[in-house]
């Protein structure tokens, strides 16, 4: 089962990662409102599965996290991303076509002002594309190396 | 006859780099046309007030797409090196 970390570790990463969790959540859902976005939320959430495999091992986050579904929930993110490329075609590659509409296309007043949540068009939906990505790209990069280090030092 | 056309061509790439660091824009100068144009019209093109994420994902959103593949390919080639190896 690995090498067993103290319980006390063990302890304050269990009331730890979910805070975690939530504020990796955050910077990506809020995203396009204040700093950070899909990238670097998608870094504090995978701190967080780091954390988790830090204090209890590889073996038991692999009982609870198939490594082909987080690889799957990756593509999954990657052709969200690709796809919302690919529907603003009618204009150009990239085209921000969800401006104007009602959802998420808002256009707040020009200048600092307080911010609105459903702004800027099909930026937050690709913030949590690439949220998801990087999320799952992370995670399963840290639990491949993780459970393949544990048997070479077993 | 390798050595001379190599010798050419690295002294016709190192006169470019010297030419691009002699005419680039000046550090410290104020901003260039194109960061006026972003500060001025992106809230009202994009609609968001994070600029950094209006340029990220939607001026330079092919660089985006460069840095989602090169992380794609690097997972990938963590998981091919790392794999369990099966049938044994």
């Amino acid at each position: 089962m690995g090498t067993m970390i103290s319980k006390i570790v063990r302890t304050m990463s269990d009331i730890i990662a979910p805070l975690v969790f939530v504020y990796g959540a955050y910077v990506i859902i809020h995203g396009h409102m204040t700093p950070g976005g899909g990238f670097q939320g998608g870094a504090v959430f995978a701190s967080g599965a780091g954390l988790l495999i830090v204090a209890f091992g590889a073996y038991s986050l692999q009982q609870k996290l198939k490594d082909k579904q987080v690889t799957l929930l990756e593509s999954a993110g990657s052709l969200l991303f690709i796809g919302l490329g690919f529907a603003g075609l009618a204009v150009t590659f990239f085209f921000n076509f969800l401006v104007g509409t009602s959802f998420f296309g808002h256009i707040p007043p020009t200048g600092a002002n307080a911010g609105d949540f459903w702004t800027a068009g099909v930026l937050p939906l690709m913030n949590i594309a690439v949220g998801l990505k990087v999320i799952a790209g992370i995670a399963v990069v840290m639990l491949t190396i993780a459970l393949a280090t544990t048997e070479v030092k077993k | 006859m390798r050595a001379i056309v190599i010798g050419i061509s690295m002294g016709i790439i190192l006169t470019l780099f010297i030419a691009a660091a002699l005419l680039i824009h000046p550090f410290g100068e104020p901003p260039s046309a194109m960061d006026d144009y972003i500060f001025e019209n992106s809230q009202q093109e994009i609609g968001t007030n994070e600029t950094v994420t209006a340029v990220v994902f939607d001026y330079r959103g092919y660089d985006t797409l460069g840095e989602a593949t090169i992380l794609s390919a690097a997972v990938g080639g963590v998981i091919i090196l790392f794999r369990k190896e099966r049938g044994k």
